[in-house]
Order: C-alpha cells, then sequence, then structure tokens
C-alpha cells in the first residue's frame, strides 16, 4: 500500500501493464467497500443484540438505503457528468403531491396520475437542463431556484385546493390498481409466509394479523433501486453513451471536439434524475397513501452524501454508480442502526458530518495514492 | 497524510465508543421508547425530553427519545418501524398524520408491543390504530376555546402565525380558533417558516398590510417569540390582543409584561410523563385507567405565573 507509484517512462500509458492488485484498487468504490464492512462490523459489535439483525431490523435499514439508493443512482450518474442537481428533495415533495392531487382530489385513475406526474416531473428535469446548458450558469445555482419553485408550488397548491397541506385517501384510490401495484407492491410474499410458517422468521402475537410473518415481503421500493443500480452501472460502464456521460464532466470542451454531444447528455441525466425523484416519490405516496408537503426535505444533500462516500468526485468525470449504491446502503445503515444502538438521536448529524468527512478524506488518499496526482 | 489520517480513524473511533457503551450499560428494567413528529429544532420538545427522562428515572424504566431530523413524517414512520423491530416493552408516540403512522404502529401493536399515543391525533384515532390510550390537548377543541375567550374579550379580526404549515394537526388551531371567534379563516392563516428572521418580518409586513388586524394567534414559541419582537418593534406590543399555545421562556415575559393575554398549556410535560408511568404500571400489575387523558387546555394568564416561571421551557 506505501509504495510510491513510478511514472512509466516507457511506451504508451493507455496500454501499460498493471498488477491485478493495483487494477483492484483503482476502482472508485473502493472506499464504499471499506466503509461498508467498517460500519457492518461496528454495528455488529455494537447492537447485535438490539434487534437490528432480525427480519424486522433488517427490512428497517434495508428500505431506508433503498430509499436512499434511488436517488443516489441518479445523482450519481449526473454528478459524473459534471452537474448537480439541488432539486430532488423539492421534486419528491412536488411529484407526491401531484399524484395525490391528481388521483383523489381531480379523481383520474392513478395509473393515469401516475404517468402524467412522471411526463411532468421528467419535462421539469428536461428545463432544469436546458437552462444550465443554455445559460452556462453552474447547475447549483439553476437547480436551488427550483428547489424553492417547486417547495413553494407543493405547499401553495394543496393549500389552495384542499385547504390542507397532506392529502390522504391515496391508498383507497389505488386499490387494485396495476400500476400503483408496481410501486407500491410487495413481491416474494409467498416465500416469506412460508418463512412464516417455518417459524424462521418471527410473526405477529395478536390483532388481526396474528400469525403471518412480521416481514411479508419485499417491497418494490428495494426492487426498483436494485434495477436502477444495475441500470446505472451497465448503462455506465457497458455502453458507449457511459463513456460519453464520463467525458461530458471530464472535459466537456475536449468531449465536444471528439464529436461527444454534451449538451445531450446532461440534459438526458437531468431528466433521469428527475425520473429517480419521481419513483421515490410515488413508492413514498403508494406506501403510505398520502402525499405531504414535508415529503422530501434535504433529500438532495442526502443524495449527494452518499454519491459522495461512494467515492464521485464532485468535480465531475469520475465515480460508480456501485459506489454510490454502497454510499446509500452506509448512509442508511448508520442513521437506522444509531437507533437501534440507542445513540442520542440528536448526535446523528454529528456521525454524519464524522462520516462524511472521513470517507471524502478517505476516498481523495487512495486516489491520490493510486494516480500518483499531487 | 498518513498520520494524520490515522488519528483523525482514532479520533472517529474514541468519539462512537464511550456513547454506544454508555447507553448500553443503562437499568435493566422495562423499556420504553418515545417517538415524536417535531424536527430538531423545535425547541419545545425538550420539556417532553425532561418529562420522559424523569419518568425513567421515578419509576426505573430505560426511556429514549426519537424523532426525525427534518420533520418529515415517512421518516416519521421509519424511526416507529426501527423502534419495533429493537422490540421495547411500550412505545409512546405522536399521530401527526394518520395515513402515515397507521401501518408502522398497527404493526407494531400487532407484534405485541403496547402503544399510548400522546400530543398530536385524536382519541377516535388511538383507538383505530390499537393504541391503549390518548394523552394530550385535542388541537381542534382548544382552539375553539381560545377563539371563543377572544371573542369575549371584544376580538373581531385575527392574524394566525403557523411555523409548522406542513402539520395538520397544528392548523386545527387556527381553524378552531377562527370558528371560536365567529370568522371565516380566509387567509388570516399565515405560513411564517421556522426562521425567527423571516417569521418576525412576514408578521411585520401582514400587519402593515392590514391594519384593521385585532388579534394574533401564535402556535408555539417558533412562532411567539418572533412576534413578541415583531410587535415590540412597530410598537404595537401591549396594543393587540395576542393570545399563543404552549410556554417558553420568552412567552411567560410577554405574559408577565403585558404584551400576551394568556398562554395556552397543554402541559406537555404530562404527556411524556404520564405515559410512561401509566405503562410501567400497566406491565408491573396490569392497571390501567379506563379513560383518554386530556392533558390541557390550560390557560396561563399574569396570575399565578410564579410556578411556571419557574419552570418554563423545562417541566412546562
Amino acid at each position: 500500500m506505501s509504495e510510491t507509484p513510478t511514472v512509466a517512462v516507457t511506451d504508451d500509458e493507455r496500454v501499460k501493464e498493471m498488477s491485478a492488485f493495483r487494477k483492484a484498487l483503482i476502482r472508485p468504490e473502493l472506499g464504499g467497500i471499506c466503509g461498508t464492512i467498517i460500519v457492518f462490523t461496528l454495528f455488529l459489535l455494537f447492537a447485535h443484540d438490539s434487534g437490528m439483525f432480525n427480519s424486522q431490523g433488517i427490512m428497517n435499514w434495508s428500505v431506508v438505503s433503498a430509499q436512499f439508493m434511488i436517488i443516489a443512482v441518479g445523482a450519481c450518474l449526473l454528478m459524473i457528468a459534471g452537474e448537480f442537481d439541488l432539486s430532488v428533495g423539492s421534486m419528491i415533495g412536488f411529484a407526491g403531491m401531484m399524484i395525490a392531487i391528481f388521483s383523489v382530489t381531480l379523481g383520474w385513475p392513478v395509473w393515469m396520475a401516475i404517468l402524467v406526474t412522471f411526463a411532468l416531473c421528467i419535462a421539469i428535469g428536461a428545463l432544469n437542463g436546458y437552462i444550465v446548458v443554455r445559460t452556462g450558469l453552474p447547475s447549483f445555482i439553476v437547480t436551488l431556484a427550483l428547489l424553492f419553485i417547486l417547495r413553494g408550488f407543493t405547499i401553495y397548491l394543496p393549500q389552495t385546493i384542499e385547504r390542507k397541506t397532506i392529502i390522504g385517501g391515496v391508498a383507497d384510490a389505488a386499490q387494485g390498481d396495476w400500476l400503483a401495484a408496481l410501486f407500491g407492491g410487495k413481491v416474494l410474499t409467498g416465500l416469506f409466509s412460508w418463512l412464516g410458517e417455518a417459524g424462521l422468521i418471527e410473526t405477529f402475537e395478536r390483532g388481526t394479523r396474528a400469525g403471518q410473518p412480521v416481514v411479508d415481503g419485499i417491497p418494490m421500493l428495494i426492487v426498483w433501486a436494485l434495477g436502477l443500480v444495475v441500470f446505472g452501472h451497465v448503462l455506465l460502464t457497458r455502453t458507449r453513451f457511459g463513456n460519453w456521460i464520463y467525458a461530458s464532466g471530464g472535459d466537456a470542451q475536449a468531449a465536444r471536439y471528439v464529436g461527444v454531444p454534451v449538451n445531450r447528455v446532461k440534459i438526458l441525466m437531468f431528466m433521469f434524475t428527475a425520473f429517480c425523484a419521481t419513483v421515490f416519490a410515488t413508492c413514498q405516496v403508494m406506501e403510505f397513501g398520502s402525499a405531504g408537503a414535508d415529503r422530501g426535505l434535504l433529500k438532495e444533500f442526502e443524495a449527494i452524501i452518499a454519491v459522495v462516500i461512494g467515492g464521485a468526485l464532485l468535480t465531475g468525470g469520475y465515480g460508480s454508480v456501485i459506489g454510490a449504491a454502497l454510499g446509500a446502503l452506509i448512509f442508511g445503515v448508520v442513521q437506522q442502526g444509531l437507533f437501534f444502538a440507542g445513540v442520542e438521536s440528536s448526535l446523528f448529524r454529528v456521525f454524519l458530518g464524522i462520516i462524511l468527512l472521513f470517507a471524502v478524506v478517505l476516498n481523495t488518499y487512495i486516489r491520490r495514492m493510486i494516480t500518483g496526482e499531487r | 497524510m498518513k498520520r494524520k489520517l490515522t488519528s483523525l480513524l482514532m479520533g472517529a473511533a474514541l468519539a462512537v465508543v464511550p456513547v454506544v457503551s454508555a447507553t448500553l450499560a443503562s437499568a435493566e428494567g422495562e423499556k420504553y421508547v418515545l417517538v415524536s413528529h417535531a424536527p430538531d429544532s423545535d425547541s419545545w420538545w425538550n420539556t417532553i425530553k425532561n418529562g420522559i427522562a424523569l419518568a425513567g428515572e421515578q419509576m426505573g424504566v430505560e426511556v429514549e427519545y426519537r424523532n426525525p431530523p427534518t420533520g418529515d413524517l415517512a421518516d416519521m414512520a421509519r424511526i416507529i418501524e426501527q423502534a419495533a423491530a429493537a422490540g421495547p416493552n411500550g412505545i409512546i408516540t405522536t399521530l401527526a398524520d394518520f395515513d402515515v403512522l397507521q401501518g408502522p404502529i398497527k404493526a407494531a401493536v400487532d407484534s405485541g408491543i403496547d402503544v399510548i399515543i400522546m400530543n398530536t391525533g385524536t382519541p377516535e384515532q388511538a383507538r383505530e390504530v390499537g393504541a391503549l390510550m390518548y394523552v394530550g390537548q385535542p388541537e381542534y377543541d382548544a382552539g375553539l376555546a381560545a377563539g371563543m375567550r377572544a371573542k369575549d374579550d371584544g376580538v373581531t379580526s385575527f392574524l394566525c402565525v403557523n411555523h409548522a404549515i406542513q402539520q395538520p394537526t397544528v392548523g386545527e388551531r387556527c381553524r378552531g380558533f377562527a370558528d371560536g371567534l365567529g370568522v371565516d379563516l380566509g387567509d388570516s392563516m399565515l405560513d411564517s417558516g421556522t426562521d425567527p428572521a423571516e417569521i418576525k418580518n412576514k408578521v411585520l409586513a401582514y400587519l402593515s398590510a392590514n391594519p384593521e388586524t385585532d388579534g394574533i394567534l401564535t402556535l408555539g414559541p417558533v412562532s411567539a417569540d418572533p412576534t413578541i419582537a415583531a410587535l415590540e418593534e412597530n410598537g404595537m406590543a401591549g396594543d393587540l390582543y395576542f393570545g399563543t399555545f404552549d410556554l417558553g421562556d420568552e412567552i411567560v415575559k410577554g405574559i408577565k409584561a403585558g404584551v400576551i393575554q394568556w398562554g395556552i398549556d397543554q402541559q406537555p410535560f404530562l404527556q411524556a410523563y404520564l405515559p410512561v408511568v401509566i405503562l410501567t404500571n400497566y406491565h408491573r400489575y396490569g392497571v390501567l385507567p379506563g379513560n383518554n387523558i386530556n392533558s390541557g387546555p390550560g390557560f396561563v394568564t399574569a396570575d399565578g405565573l410564579e410556578m411556571v416561571e419557574k419552570f418554563a421551557g423545562e417541566y412546562r
């Protein structure tokens, strides 16, 4: 680990021989992998008997991590393409509210409400991208504006239409809807009820659900998260478009010279981020049956934190979706794990800050060690 | 660089270890978790924390306070699920949004954990989720009582400073007040946000745009403290009819100085303290009160402020 890399003086560095060990080290997700191992070891030591690793506990931090993962995948690709989106949190609140207004207030079928909301939000994402690309302004500023605009509408619209800031009743409206089940349903329910009957996981002791397993399936939220991670990873590492994303974020001008449609890539990434935020919102609304004006507060930073823990560079051109997913896992496990470990909850932000700082320092250190840059 | 990194590592490890081990090494007794909907920034909940801490100490049980840092109710649902997974003897929680929280609460009840609803929610909702009881102040009724009182005192129009617009239950206070006053709520509910400077300036702006306003209702210290500052700045302090929900240092000073006519005390201490006592006795001896408990409303006026003043922000 401590050897200093020597600059290859021989031939073309692009075909330089590399040891398998270095090849393993040079991955951007290395920090994320180390972090995941450290975090799980710590919590296994300190919180193993707190219920954190029983079926309910595992489901709890998995769902929270999956939520982070969904928005982290979008934020990761966008960040690699060299841009930020600070409107993710507001977009979550806005998308949820739109679904509720369309389906409950206007009485549309839920599948239509969901599709229209997706179209609307992706269009807003495209607008974000278009303004950034056209004006050349930092995306930080443009999306910050959208953060306020969308949050404002999310409070104003239900206040005006329904005279309240939470619209409920979506669950009833979504009863039996084919598209709603794709976001709010659960899979493998048969397997879990079998596990419950076999006594492998705990069952409810009383009430209407007595005898049923406490965890009755894998929520679609987790399926979406894994699906998006796989999609993002394949897109980034196995396709030409993935190379374009790296190129756009690494050096946009150089990328333009070699014929990469940088503007189109960036706008598409903004749209993808909006798509991820809408998936998050739809899953949440379908699970909880209501949309609130406070949903998604600060989620944009949580997405960025997960991506940065996962080893991406804020300046773009470097990062990995797997790393971002691991960052989201670390984030989710730490957030819920601190509760399980019985740590005073107001200290949560302190730990978050420490982890973020620690992850960034570690990532930078590893990268410098490998690339030899100063 | 490497040395720096090592020291950082050590520092982080040292910071984590004492906190974790300290909390794990506490009492052997029953374990209760209180989950609230309040963001970290809401100082009012300090009384709740003190209340459960005192009850835990007196009853010899282990108590914990949990809340979503930003006040996001979907995050709160996850915290209730987490609390249930950790398997405490009982969960004491607010019911800030029935749709969001009913699922997790019902699941906790069904998995054998006794639940008491405190503070926000209604007795009906508490029964519906399978909770043992409700301890709190019915929001609409409290607002209605306050509105009727203000009407008797000659108030005809009002401004409601709402610092928690995203929580429908808090808004019920404004609605109740308007109904008690016999006026339409209309645009008199102000979404003030939670930043003190913003609240102050929004109140100032509203009052200069609507000079005929003769009453102000604030919904807690978060909105009351900056409103006091605003009234002192524009010289309307003591001139406007000013009532507020909840108590705090500044509010007590305001009542004493005659700026505020009354504060509605919902006695949060009881909302935190009683559920712990009730659950402990229920688990130890099987005894349970037969009804819900109304911890408020109680009007605190300039008379008899001494006790309130002594414990404001701590137990009151």
